[in-house]
């Protein structure tokens, strides 16, 4: 039965760099719904086009160069076209590099869906002289071609208008495009075909002259699918070997090389055919000279090192406002609930758990926000491209991808980053076994919230050299990052790098439409996805610092004595009454500090001293660590809280810095041991669940849980065995 | 007849005609996706700043790949 017309699909494909998302955009203008396609983490944005009283449901495709099995996005927009049969492809092409971008729609014509090409940024074709008959192509390919520029939206309502008549005349009917593969091929081809509709081999999803193609081409998914379905499958996997084989010795090729260069010759003789009647001035000039600065051997890296600078300076500047005033107003929220409920575990879970839960979470909107702002803008006008192709040399050695270096930047690569962008900010990186590298390592930089730790413990180790020692700790994580990358792209991510082989797209202005989309898309992904979970997890670590606390006879014992020293104060003269009151205040920290050790965190520290020993880490230390986890910064408030000083600020830790300084017990061999622990330690939990969502795997995110702790305190433990005996 | 040679002892400004690429499965098909196929004319148009990767430009736009994965294409330069 077909649809009814109201409910028509497309499927918007096309290269990257074609200007398939601004085409999204205009077509489908706010009205879109972000998704994810399953197993992988690139977006399924859904929307709704509409020509007067027509609609038409837009499924946008991840953007592919071709339709073969090597890479995620390939695999996924196939399934999307086999699977959910959309009643009209809508291929976008980048007009001025018409040639490459045929090679796509060529596959898709081969597939044989209802096709129409959308021949976007016809306004820079226009201004580079160039003419392209677009009625000629139209004929010569027997699909339907619309002219049109996304990023005014010229020519959009046509395409619309086309792709629905399409859609509506075709009724979900497939007619696969045929094209001659020369001597080697062409027999071999139809004698596939005809042992394919003999036995009806996987033809109720797919062409029959598509999957003879896709088995020459050797394609791994096809092969799979064939294997389960019939004997067949061994039949044609050995007529590929055998042509394969004659390929090989009569022209040192593959069948692939093959079908790719008669794909090109096809496009070659329709274009010749008058389909571009004015040739192409080169007019990349403009692009050209901007790179002869931007990539320059000199110029070229000292503009991108300041240009990285930028982007941090910016997101941590401008995001430093509204977080101070989303903290100002939790910390007023939390205030007026401490004011107006009794003192107690209500009091305790509302203000600690829940109001400091989501605080959290929204601290972190605002440099979200402003780094994808910023990430969008490098990534659309180009510059990102750049930046891959000038570190690539350098990150390649460690196994990662010249990408990489932005989400180290912003974790803290430049101390006081934040790992939750930073891990966002991997999501440029589309080679996945580098981009897993990447987030897996970019949360040992030195983030804003360990820094007041860093300045804690520097204080009390190298009073005399801070700086040198805060520069020492910065570059020993940068050190750490590339090297652990290293070890892991050796170990459980091996595999050979991705190719590099890419685009560098011209430099573009990006349209503020679509910065605006791209950056509250994400945005709003993290407070929905996150925020639940981030709130889930806040309240259990609150639990886990509170419960059981102490038992009942103490408690009644420390009410009691506060009770007692209340009185007493009440009753004294005013001249005796400070130093009473000093008295009162060391009660509520012991008080404090034993309840802590009560906790379950505060059990579980203890319990751990026997093995924590060997780094140097007593229970009080342990305990720290374990609230780190919630936030880096609570481990200064959480020992001050161990050492029954009472409240400490993190920003404020100099009566901190003076206990430990006195303290026998923190010898430089622990001061070093717990720098390097709390430098490579478990992320705290807001950056495990962007590793989960960035990675797309709760595997990953408990890999660098149970890694990096294993791996710090391996280190941790070595580097204080190390300076004792020194 | 010219002479074939390895995409990577092109020098900057060159330009010359792909003859063959030795390079199969995801490199390969890569290098195949970019346009890059026997009888194309690039230009090599720049260098990164450690010589490693190069860019090149094709028929009306720019792409880069490394020295390594430059090495499986032959080409016959231009004048």
């Amino acid at each position: 039965m077909n649809p009814p017309a109201s409910h028509l699909t497309a499927a918007l494909a096309g290269n990257p760099n074609a200007g398939k998302t601004t085409l999204f955009n205009a077509l489908t203008g706010a009205r879109q719904h972000v998704g994810n396609y399953p197993g992988i983490t690139v977006d399924k944005k859904v929307g709704v086009a509409r020509a007067g009283d027509r609609r038409l449901t837009v499924v946008d495709l991840p953007g592919t160069y071709s339709l073969t099995a090597y890479t995620q996005e390939e695999l996924v927009a196939r399934k999307v076209l086999v699977e959910e049969r959309p009643d009209v492809v809508v291929d976008v092409l980048n007009a001025t590099v018409l040639e490459r971008n045929l090679y796509l729609a060529v596959q898709l014509m081969e597939m044989g869906l209802p096709l129409v090409l959308a021949l976007n940024m016809m306004d820079e074709v226009r201004a580079k002289g160039m003419e392209i008959d677009l009625k000629r192509l139209s004929e010569l390919l027997g699909v339907p071609v619309v002219g049109c520029t996304a990023r005014n939206s010229e020519g959009v309502r046509e395409l619309v208008e086309t792709a629905l008549d399409l859609a509506e005349e075709r009724r979900g009917s497939w007619r696969p495009l045929h094209i001659s593969y020369g001597p080697d091929l062409d027999p071999v081809l139809s004698e596939m075909v005809c042992a394919i509709e003999r036995e009806a081999f996987l033809t109720a999803t797919y062409p029959p002259r598509w999957l003879a193609l896709k088995y020459l081409e050797g394609d791994e998914e096809v092969l799979a699918l064939g294997r389960a379905a019939g004997p067949l499958a061994a039949t044609l996997e050995a007529m590929a070997a055998k042509v394969a084989d004659h390929c090989q010795k009569t022209l040192a090729s593959y069948p692939e090389a093959l079908i790719a260069d008669y794909r090109y010759g096809f496009i070659a003789s329709v274009l010749k055919q008058g389909v571009i009647l004015a040739g192409v001035r080169e007019r990349i000039a403009f692009s050209d000279s901007l790179d002869r600065v931007l990539t320059h051997k000199v110029l070229g890296p000292v503009l991108m090192f300041a240009v990285l600078y930028g982007v941090y300076e910016l997101t941590f500047r401008l995001g430093a406002y509204p977080m101070d005033w989303l903290g100002n107003f939790f910390g007023l929220l939390g205030d007026g609930v401490t004011a107006l409920l009794p003192e107690g575990l209500l009091r305790s879970l509302l203000v600690s758990g829940v109001i400091d839960g989501v605080g959290g979470v929204l601290s972190f909107v605002p440099l979200i926000l402003i780094i994808f702002m910023l990430i969008a803008f490098l990534e659309d006008s180009g510059y990102m491209a750049r930046i891959a192709y000038m570190l690539d040399r350098v990150f390649r050695t460690f196994g990662l991808h010249g990408c990489s270096v932005m989400p180290f930047i912003v974790s803290g690569g430049i101390a006081g980053g934040c790992a939750v962008p930073g891990v966002m900010a991997a999501r440029t990186l589309r080679s996945q076994r580098e981009k897993l590298a990447t987030i897996l390592t970019a949360p040992f930089m030195t983030c804003g919230a360990k820094l007041p730790v860093f300045i804690l413990l520097v204080g009390v180790f190298f009073p005399d050299n801070q700086a040198q020692a805060l520069f020492g700790i910065t570059l020993t994580a940068w050190l750490a990052a590339l090297l652990v990358a290293k070890l892991l792209r050796a170990t459980i991510i091996r595999g050979p790098s991705t190719p590099f082989v890419m685009e560098l797209p011209p430099y573009r202005l990006p349209t503020l439409k679509g910065l605006v989309i791209h950056t509250w898309e994400r945005t709003w992904q993290y407070i929905k996805k996150a925020g639940t979970v981030i709130l889930a997890i806040s309240v259990i670590l609150w639990a886990a610092m509170t419960f059981p606390g102490l038992s009942a006879p103490e408690a009644e014992r420390y009410a009691a004595a506060r009770a007692e020293l209340a009185a007493r104060i009440e009753a004294a003269p005013a001249a005796a009454r400070p130093a009473m009151q000093a008295e009162l205040e060391t009660l509520v920290a012991g008080e404090q500090r034993d309840r802590l050790q009560g906790s379950l965190a505060g059990r579980m520290g203890t319990a751990l001293e026997k093995v924590t020993a060997l780094a140097g880490f007593d229970w009080r230390t342990n305990i720290a660590l374990i609230g780190g986890f919630a936030a880096k910064e609570v481990i200064v408030s959480t020992l001050a809280t161990a050492y029954s000083l009472g409240e400490v600020e993190a920003e404020a830790s100099a009566p901190l810095v003076e206990r430990l300084a006195g303290d026998p017990a923190w010898t430089l061999a622990r001061g070093v041991s717990l720098i390097l622990f709390i430098m490579l330690y478990a992320p705290c939990f807001v950056t495990v669940l962007a590793i989960r969502q960035e990675s797309g795997s709760w595997k990953w995110a408990a890999f660098s849980l149970a890694f990096n702790t294993l791996l710090a305190f391996a280190l941790a433990a070595g580097a204080y065995q190390l300076v004792l005996r020194l | 007849m010219t002479e074939h040679v390895g995409l990577r002892s092109l020098k900057l400004g060159q330009k010359a005609r792909i003859v063959s690429i030795s390079s199969g499965g995801e490199l390969g098909r890569r290098i195949r996706d970019m346009g890059l196929v026997p009888g194309s004319e690039i230009e090599v148009v720049g260098r990164a700043p450690l010589k490693d990767p190069v860019a090149l430009r094709l028929k009306n736009f720019t792409l880069t790949l490394r020295n390594n994965e430059a090495d499986a294409i032959q080409v016959e330069p231009l004048p």
